[in-house]
This record gives C-alpha cells, sequence and structure tokens, in this order.
C-alpha cells in the first residue's frame, strides 16, 4: 500500500504553506517606506532635530519611551537630558506630538507595515488630525 | 553444559552508568549466558535457507561467504525499498531517549546498546555509511559505520538481545517499532545463515510436520489422548474431539506448545473441556496444529510459508471459519500479516459463534477469531456454568503478552474471563500491564536453554511487577494467553518469584466450568486438590 | 566530542557571516543568494525526502496497538489508541503531531533495593512541546516581515505573545521559550548519561544551530537594534523575487539569516526530516483492522510451501494406523 494520493496532497499542502509568502503579496511589496515630517511644526523649526539623533531614534524611540514613560509615571522626573547636554520636557503628548502631531503618516507607515501595535494609545489619547 | 547462573541478588544489581568508550569505537562482546548456538547445517538445509555451515558465535572466525557484505548491503538496498517502516526508522529517529528505558533488556542489563535507539543505531551506521550522502561525506561524523565483521557481530548480538516485544514502539514520539528493525536485521543476518539453532530447529521442524516441536500426526493424537483421560478422571467425562474431520463447522488451532508440556497442556485441556460441553462443531487438523510461527523470526518468506497450511487446511476440510488458541506471536501474525499472505479467504465464511449468534465483526476479512473473544463472548450470554470458586485458592494476576497487547489490542476479554472464573484477581502496576506491559525476556526465538542467563535479566521487569502483587496481595499464580509464557514464565517466577505459577487463561476455565453430568469434581486439572477437598 | 564540534562549526558559520558583511561587504550573498538556494534546498529536499520514502510500500498493517482493540459490542473499543477506521487514525495522527501523545506516556525507571519503579515523566514531553509550540509561533511571527499587508491573526499571536507587556519592543515569550526549551535539549544531552551516550554530531549541531539563531534573534530585537523597515524591505523585496539590499541593516541581521539559511539548507539532509516523517509512521497511521479489512501488499508473491499431499505422503502410514482420516489410503 502506498497511499500515493496522501502522500502528493501533503507534499502539496507543504509547499503551499511554505511558498504562501510567494503567493500572498500583493503588490506593495516593494514600497519605500519613508514615514513624513513635514508637519507645521517641524517645517517651522530652525534646526529640523528631534531629541536624540536619527539613527538612534529609528532603532531605539521604543526604548526611549518605554524609559521616558517610567521617569515620567514611576520617578515623576520629567526632564530628559539629551546625549548634546538639552534638556527636554518628557511627555508624549507635548513633547514628542507636539512636532510628529501626524501620527498617521509618521508613526503608523513603518508600525503598519512592520506590524507592530505599540501599546501607547491604550493610555494616551491619540491625536485627532485635521485631514490634510 | 549451559553457562552457571549467578544469584538473583547479584543479577538485580544491575549498573546503567554507560562505559566511557564511545560505542561507536567498540564491538560487541558476546558473553557467556547472552547467546544461543548457532543453526546447525540440516535444518537450514531442510527450508533451503543458505549457507548451512557449522559455526558457534564465540568463535573469531564466522565462515561468512566470501562476498558477505555486498549480500547485507544488497539486502538492505532491497528492504529499503520493500518496507517503508524500515525506510523511515532509519532516518527519522531523533535521539530523544525516551525508548532507552523502556526495553526489559536494557532495565535487567543496564547494557547501553540495549537501548532501542541504540541496538536500531547499530544498524542505521551501516545505513548512513552505505545509503546516505552524509554518511558517505562526513563519516564519522554523519554517525556512519563501515561494515565490518566486527560489527556484523555485534549487529546479530543485539538483533537476538531483542524479543520484537514493541515496548519501546509505545512511548517512541514518531512510533519507530525496534521490533521492525531488528526483524529486518534478522533477515539479512539470514542471507548470511547466521540464525540460531533454537529458531531454525523449529522452523524446520515446523515445515516438515506442521509444529514446532515435531509432533507427527500420531503423536500428536496421542498427546491428545493422554489429556482426555486426565480430563476423564478429573471430571469423569470422555470427551472425544476429531482429527482432521472434514465438513466441521470449525477449524481449532493453537501452538504446539499446548500439546506437550507443563502447564500448556493444562490449557489444552480446558479447549477440549469447552469445546466438548458446547458440543461444538470443531475439528483439529494434525498438520495445521500450530499456531506458533518461528518463521516470523526468520524472514517474511519463512514466516509465510509456514504460515500457509492454516488456511489450505481450512479450504481442505471445508470449514467455515477458524478458531485461534491463546498464542502470542501467533495472533501479531493472524492479526497484522496472515490475511495480506493468503487472503483472501473468500472460501470461508464471516465467523459467527455458533452458540451465542455473535457476529465477529472484528474478524470478517480474515475469518480468525481469537478464543478469548470466543469465550467471553460465551460468558457474557450465560452459556456457561462457571464454579469460581473452585479457584478461590489462587490469588490471579495476569500478564498481557506483548504481541496481543501491541500488535492487537486484546486487554479486556481475557481480564472478562477471569474475572468470572476466579474470585481473586489483582492487576500489577498500572505502567506493567496493558500496551505497557513487560516481556517475559524470552519472546522471539530467545527461550533457549543456553542464554538462561539473558532471559532472566530480559524478563526481570516483569517479575518485578510480579513479586510487587505477590508482597501486597499474596498472588500464586500468574495467567496468561501466549503459549510462550506458559514455557518461560515459569522458569522466570522460580527464579526471581520462588512460589508463582503460571497458567493459560482457559486452564482457570477449564476448572470453574461446571460441565453436564460431570461427577463432583475434587482436584483441579493439575490433579492437586480443589480448595475445600483436600480430604476428599 | 560531538558536542564541540558542533559547537565550533555554528562559530564558524556565525564568523563567517559577520566576516563576509563586515569585511567583505558580501550582502548580497547572504541576503540573497544563500537564501534563496536555501529555501530552494528546502522544498526540494524534503519533497525529495518524502517521496522516496512514499516510494516504499506499507506491505503490513503494524499499527501499534495502545489501548483496548474492536471487538465485541459491549466491550469498549478505545477508537483513539487502537483505532479501526479512519476517523480513528485521524484523531490519533491529530493527538500525535500536535500534542506529541506518545511522549507524554513516558515513564521514568528507577532501580530501588532491587525494585523497578517506573513513574510517570513528563521532562522531556514538556521540553519537547515547548520547544516545538515556541519554534512554531516564532516561525509565524515571522510572516510580518513576509505579507504585506500582514495576515490578520498576526496581530493576535503577536499581542497574545506580549501579553505581559514587559518592555519596548514588547518582550515576546515565545522567543524566550524557543531559547530556554533549547537550552534544556541541549542540557540533558549534556547531563542525562544515557543522552549524552547515544547523542551523535547530528543531534547537537541542530541545537546550536537553533540557539544562534535565537540568541541573535533576541539581541536583534532587544539589544543591537536593526532598522526593522530596512529588513522588511529586504524580505518583501525576496519574496517578490526583485531582491534588493537595502543600507542600514546591521550585520546581526545577516548572521541571523545566515544560520536560519543553514537550518533550511541542512534540514532535508538531517534527523529533522522527523518533522514530515511522523506523518507517514506505520505504526500510527494505520487502522488496527487487519482482520477485517484485507491489506494489500504490492510485493506479495506466491511461497513455495509443504502442500497437505506432501505431509500425507510423509505420514499416510501412521496417521491410518491412529485412525486419522487421510484422503489417499
Amino acid at each position: 500500500m502506498y497511499d500515493r494520493g496522501k502522500v502528493i496532497a501533503g507534499i502539496i499542502i507543504f509547499l503551499a504553506l511554505v511558498t504562501f509568502p510567494f503567493f500572498y503579496k500583493t503588490g506593495k511589496a516593494n514600497v519605500q517606506i519613508e514615514p513624513k515630517i513635514n508637519t507645521p511644526v517641524i517645517e517651522g523649526l530652525s534646526e529640523k532635530k528631534c531629541v536624540e539623533s536619527k539613527e538612534f531614534m529609528r532603532a531605539n524611540h521604543m526604548q526611549l519611551l518605554n524609559e521616558w514613560r517610567d521617569a515620567a509615571v514611576r520617578d515623576g522626573q520629567r526632564t530628559y537630558v539629551a546625549s548634546d547636554g538639552k534638556s527636554y520636557a518628557i511627555s508624549l503628548q507635548n513633547t514628542c506630538m507636539n512636532c510628529h502631531s501626524n501620527k498617521k503618516e509618521f508613526c503608523d507607515t513603518c508600525h503598519s507595515y512592520t506590524g507592530v501595535k505599540p501599546y501607547c494609545w491604550d493610555c494616551h489619547i491619540a491625536p485627532m488630525e485635521a485631514k490634510r | 553444559m549451559p553457562p552457571k547462573l549467578p544469584k538473583p541478588e547479584e543479577l538485580a544489581n544491575v549498573n546503567y552508568k554507560p562505559p566511557k568508550k564511545w560505542w561507536q569505537k567498540g564491538t560487541a562482546e558476546i558473553k557467556e549466558g547472552f547467546w544461543c548456538f548457532g543453526s546447525r547445517p540440516k535444518y537450514l538445509q531442510a527450508v533451503d535457507m543458505p549457507n548451512p555451515r557449522e559455526w558457534k558465535p564465540t568463535d573469531e572466525d564466522w565462515k561468512l561467504p566470501d562476498n558477505w557484505r555486498e549480500i547485507f548491503l544488497e539486502g538492505m538496498a532491497e528492504r529499503l525499498q520493500k518496507y517503508r517502516s524500515f525506510h523511515l526508522f532509519m532516518d527519522i529517529c531523533v535521539r530523544c531517549g525516551a525508548c532507552a528505558d523502556k526495553c526489559h533488556f536494557y532495565l535487567g542489563t543496564g547494557d547501553p546498546k540495549n537501548m532501542p535507539v541504540l541496538r536500531a543505531e547499530l544498524l542505521r551506521s551501516v545505513y548512513r555509511k552505505y545509503f546516505t550522502p552524509s554518511g558517505k561525506l562526513l563519516g564519522k561524523i554523519a554517525g556512519a559505520r563501515e561494515l565490518t565483521p566486527d560489527v556484523l557481530k555485534e549487529i546479530w548480538t543485539y538483533a537476538f538481545q531483542c524479543t520484537e516485544c514493541r515496548r519501546c514502539s509505545v512511548f517512541c514520539p514518531y512510533g519507530i517499532d525496534t521490533a521492525e528493525i531488528t526483524i529486518i536485521a534478522r533477515e539479512l543476518l539470514n542471507l548470511l545463515g547466521l540464525n540460531t539453532d533454537w529458531i531454525m530447529g523449529p522452523v524446520a521442524n515446523s515445515y516438515r510436520t506442521g509444529n514446532h516441536l515435531g509432533l507427527e500426526p500420531h503423536t500428536i493424537k496421542s498427546n491428545i489422548d493422554f489429556m482426555l483421560d486426565d480430563i476423564e478422571t478429573v471430571t469423569g467425562i470422555k470427551v472425544e474431539p476429531s482429527f482432521n474431520r472434514k465438513g466441521a463447522e470449525i477449524l481449532f488451532v493453537t501452538p504446539s506448545g499446548d500439546l506437550f508440556g507443563e502447564p500448556g497442556i493444562y490449557t489444552c485441556m480446558g479447549y477440549l473441556m469447552l469445546f466438548h460441553e458446547l458440543g461444538l462443531d470443531y475439528t483439529w487438523s494434525t498438520m495445521a496444529a500450530e499456531g506458533g510461527n518461528f518463521g516470523f523470526f526468520t524472514s517474511n518468506d519463512m514466516a509465510k510459508k509456514l504460515a500457509y497450511k492454516i488456511y489450505s487446511e481450512a479450504k481442505r476440510l471445508k470449514v467455515k471459519w477458524i478458531l485461534g488458541g491463546e498464542c502470542g506471536h501467533m495472533w501479531r501474525v493472524w492479526n497484522q500479516y496472515f490475511d495480506t499472505w493468503h487472503g483472501p479467504a473468500d472460501f470461508l465464511e464471516a465467523p459467527v459463534s455458533p452458540i451465542t449468534g455473535t457476529r465477529f465483526e472484528n474478524a470478517k476479512g480474515s475469518k480468525l477469531v481469537h478464543i478469548a473473544e470466543f469465550t467471553s463472548d460465551l460468558i457474557r450470554h450465560k452459556k456457561l456454568s462457571l464454579d469460581p470458586t473452585r479457584n478461590d485458592h489462587l490469588q490471579v494476576t495476569f500478564h498481557d503478552s506483548c504481541n496481543t497487547a501491541r500488535g492487537m489490542g486484546i486487554f479486556e476479554e481475557p481480564r472478562y474471563i477471569i474475572n468470572n472464573t476466579c474470585n481473586h484477581f489483582y492487576e500489577m502496576p498500572e505502567n506493567t500491564i496493558r500496551e505497557k506491559t513487560f516481556c517475559c525476556g524470552s519472546g522471539s526465538g530467545l527461550n533457549a536453554g543456553e542464554n538462561m542467563e539473558q532471559r532472566m535479566r530480559g524478563g526481570f521487569p516483569r517479575a518485578n511487577a510480579v513479586q510487587y502483587v505477590k508482597e501486597r496481595h499474596g498472588v500464586n499464580m500468574l495467567a496468561n494467553i501466549c503459549a510462550i509464557d506458559r514455557a518461560t514464565l515459569k522458569p522466570l517466577m522460580d527464579y526471581w518469584v520462588p512460589g508463582v505459577n503460571v497458567a493459560g487463561v482457559h486452564e482457570l476455565l477449564g476448572n470453574a466450568l461446571i460441565m453436564k453430568g460431570e461427577k463432583e469434581r475434587v482436584i483441579d486439572l493439575r490433579g492437586e486438590p480443589l480448595p475445600g477437598k483436600e480430604g476428599a | 566530542m560531538g558536542a564541540l564540534i558542533s559547537f565550533i562549526a555554528v562559530i564558524i558559520l556565525t564568523l563567517l557571516a559577520y566576516g563576509g558583511v563586515k569585511s567583505a561587504n558580501m550582502q548580497a550573498i547572504f541576503g540573497i543568494v544563500l537564501p534563496y538556494a536555501a529555501i530552494m534546498t528546502f522544498l526540494i529536499g524534503v519533497s525529495y525526502r518524502v517521496i522516496k520514502w512514499a516510494k516504499s510500500p506499507v506491505p503490513y498493517r503494524i499499527t501499534t496497538t495502545c489501548g483496548q482493540q474492536k471487538t465485541l459490542p459491549w466491550i469498549k473499543q478505545n477508537k483513539i489508541e487502537n483505532p479501526s477506521d479512519a476517523m480513528g487514525v485521524t484523531v490519533r495522527m491529530i493527538l500525535e503531531v500536535l500534542l506529541f501523545r506518545s511522549l507524554f506516556r513516558n515513564t521514568r525507571s528507577e532501580l530501588q533495593d532491587g525494585k523497578l519503579l517506573h513513574g510517570s515523566s513528563k521532562w522531556l514531553w514538556l521540553g519537547g512541546i515547548a520547544f516545538h509550540a515556541a519554534f512554531f509561533t516564532v516561525l509565524f511571527r515571522h510572516l510580518r516581515l513576509f505579507t504585506e499587508p500582514m495576515l490578520l491573526p498576526l496581530h493576535l499571536v503577536e499581542t497574545l505573545d506580549g501579553f505581559m507587556q514587559i518592555g519596548a519592543p514588547r518582550l515576546l515569550m515565545s522567543g524566550v521559550v524557543l531559547l530556554g526549551a533549547a537550552m534544556f535539549l541541549l542540557l540533558r544531552r549534556f547531563l542525562i548519561p544515557q543522552v549524552r551516550y547515544i547523542s551523535l554530531p547530528a543531534d547537537y549541531f541542530p541545537l546550536f544551530l537553533i540557539i544562534g539563531i535565537a540568541v541573535t534573534g533576541i539581541m536583534m530585537r532587544y539589544v543591537t537594534k536593526t532598522d526593522i523597515v530596512s529588513v522588511k524591505e529586504l524580505t518583501m523585496g525576496l519574496i517578490s523575487l526583485k531582491p534588493k539590499i537595502h543600507q542600514g541593516v546591521g550585520a546581526i541581521f545577516y548572521i541571523h539569516l545566515f544560520l536560519v539559511s543553514v537550518l533550511f539548507a541542512y534540514f532535508p539532509f538531517s534527523k529533522l526530516v522527523h518533522m514530515t516523517g511522523v506523518f507517514l509512521s506505520p505504526t500510527r497511521n494505520l487502522a488496527n483492522n487487519g482482520r477485517e479489512v484485507r491489506h494489500i501488499n504490492p510485493w506479495n508473491y506466491k511461497v513455495k510451501a509443504r502442500t497437505y499431499e506432501e505431509y500425507e505422503d510423509e505420514f499416510r502410514e501412521k496417521m491410518k494406523s491412529a485412525n486419522i482420516p487421510v484422503e489417499k489410503e
């Protein structure tokens, strides 16, 4: 007894499962992902710089935000001294979102692309964005 | 002279610590008391098996044919293509070790090569060397070994130190069955004439006379006649079975162990009494007077040849269906191989009990019914008068035989019979019964005399569980449904748990069965006084 | 010995990827060529292995029965452990593949004062199931890098996986469990003498490899950081067959990807094929109904067995004198 049918079906299921992403992609595969930083507040800045360097922020913003949360909520520490010596108020709403008021085009671009669902907005109220 | 057997206390002191030396470097030491004599050439010649010669396992030179390596490897290649089980089991083991302490031989010897995984690795390493790219390329790093005479000897030693009981396969996450690997290993060794005398003798006998013991037709009849005399002494009833009678409804086949020697004959007397009491229209066949099949411990080909007589006799005698007696590997073969080999049994009818009208649905294809199925059905339908008090002197426990447990799953039927024929029944510990039952240590043709230490060690876990119920409940009777068990458990008990007797389930039934017109029974089938009748 | 060889092999592989990317700028090799080669080897290799097994038939119905057989109507059959039909077999296989039913039965035997004790032992089962479940979860989670738009269940899995909400990025339990379970499986190979004795390099190598993969993966997420957007641009490029190397992806990613590629390519040549093999295991995937339905052996052949005529010819006189009926007087 060979059970040929069952074996072939099994192989097809195996191949289909493993190669599924090759068939699933829908056109968007090679889009360039670039979060937008063209808010009015940023446009008005003389020096377009976040609290730390762009590279650092790209990779580590989540950790920084986590530290800020702990500092502000648990230790009552509300001032952040950046690596270049400048001080910033520790506040998601008033510091971060002041510049990056475009959550949809800034935060969500990468987050939804990479499947990240931050729980910032479990507590914070997401900014109401004016339709552009 | 068989080698001297150490004392139980010495044997029970098992060292499970593996040796320092890695197994792949070592070769098998063929220890006294752990091997059976090589087959005498006359037995191999009798059944046309290759390379007959005088040889002894402890000889340096096994007188292998010049091209032995080619024979072995070609045989392996052929079987890889014939058996998916073998092919798969050579590939998918991850060596998790779950099987290690499941083997009775490992538990009894502490020899790491008795861990099922390593027993298989002995052959797997050869497989890797000659059949896989990684083994060919990387050799030792990939766990591959050259097939040398020493490696061959090692494979031989451990293929004949496995009873094909399949306990490891219950626990293996991939269902790897060492019995499959041992069966193939033995087939390959048989290509080189490397069987044991204890297996080949019965095979040659069975081919010629139909049974392992070599009983000729008139001897079978006279052996049964002796039993009939004993039955008459016990019950006052003259039982008259028929032999080779055409037109009977049922052909009864049992292992020849039941026809010769104690305690098998008592079980046989139980059958004879039961059939007489029922007035069953059945016959014995002097040719198909062997359900057991030592060919199964030799090769697929040999097993099939020896099994041939059962259907052919059923056909010649024009019976409707076949009833099989208590036996272990016979039922593994009947349940898993027989119909494939010699079916379809379209010359027979789907078995129906003539007494109760029960149709044995699970046997409607091969028409082979197990006697425990047949008898428990009778009891359930209240067709038998039973007096269990006649077994009141017995504190009974039940040993599930490996083959009927893990190659069939007949658990409740024999227990039902015991519970209806005995008042004192106690189970051994949970992890040592049913599908987790421990082998007697002497199955698959290892029940010889010269390997007694091996047998006692292999039976150690079984005996230990019996000792547990003996200490706890005073168990003095080990019931079973296997002829090899009946032959081998007795010496095992005498060695480890003295005071425990061994009986087939139908012996217990024979004693409890109230037969029409019987005289008052004062002795049991063994001629010993029944409880309360000691003075009579 | 086997462990050392395997450990060194994985270290060399790691250094190879690191050196290749850092000093030889071979991003295209490690990011594009090798992953493609690995996945092809995996797909073709695994299929080939399965077909090779399947070409050998299953000549006999050799179910390992682990429960009461189907018999008289009043005796309760264990329909899963001793199945007699396709339904029972299906359930048995599902339990075996998903829950490791057989391993769950595991016992441990100990000899104490001449008495053998057989106790239940679930550690190997627990380690095994934790390892495989975590591996599968991790693999599934990685689909976020291979699907756009993302599959819906991914969010659910990730939310469950990170429900403890420790840190940011959120600590995902599957990674930790995977590493822990792999370490457990490795440690038992070192510490249990019997298991150490049977272990081959082929047993250590995949463990070290998977530990390497888990460590680099965890490091990338929580410690050394890499630009996940660029990574996804790379992975999406791969699956859309328009591969492109993106700057800003660190060496650690290439090490991770290379070890994964090695695992995939090694898979079909190793014991890891147990993943597919378990489905084909004849002791598990057959119904125990050999007496009910005839199992066909495709290479079944006629044997020359002794016939009754030959038997009677040898014993006729003895049979007659014992009053046993004969065919020819």
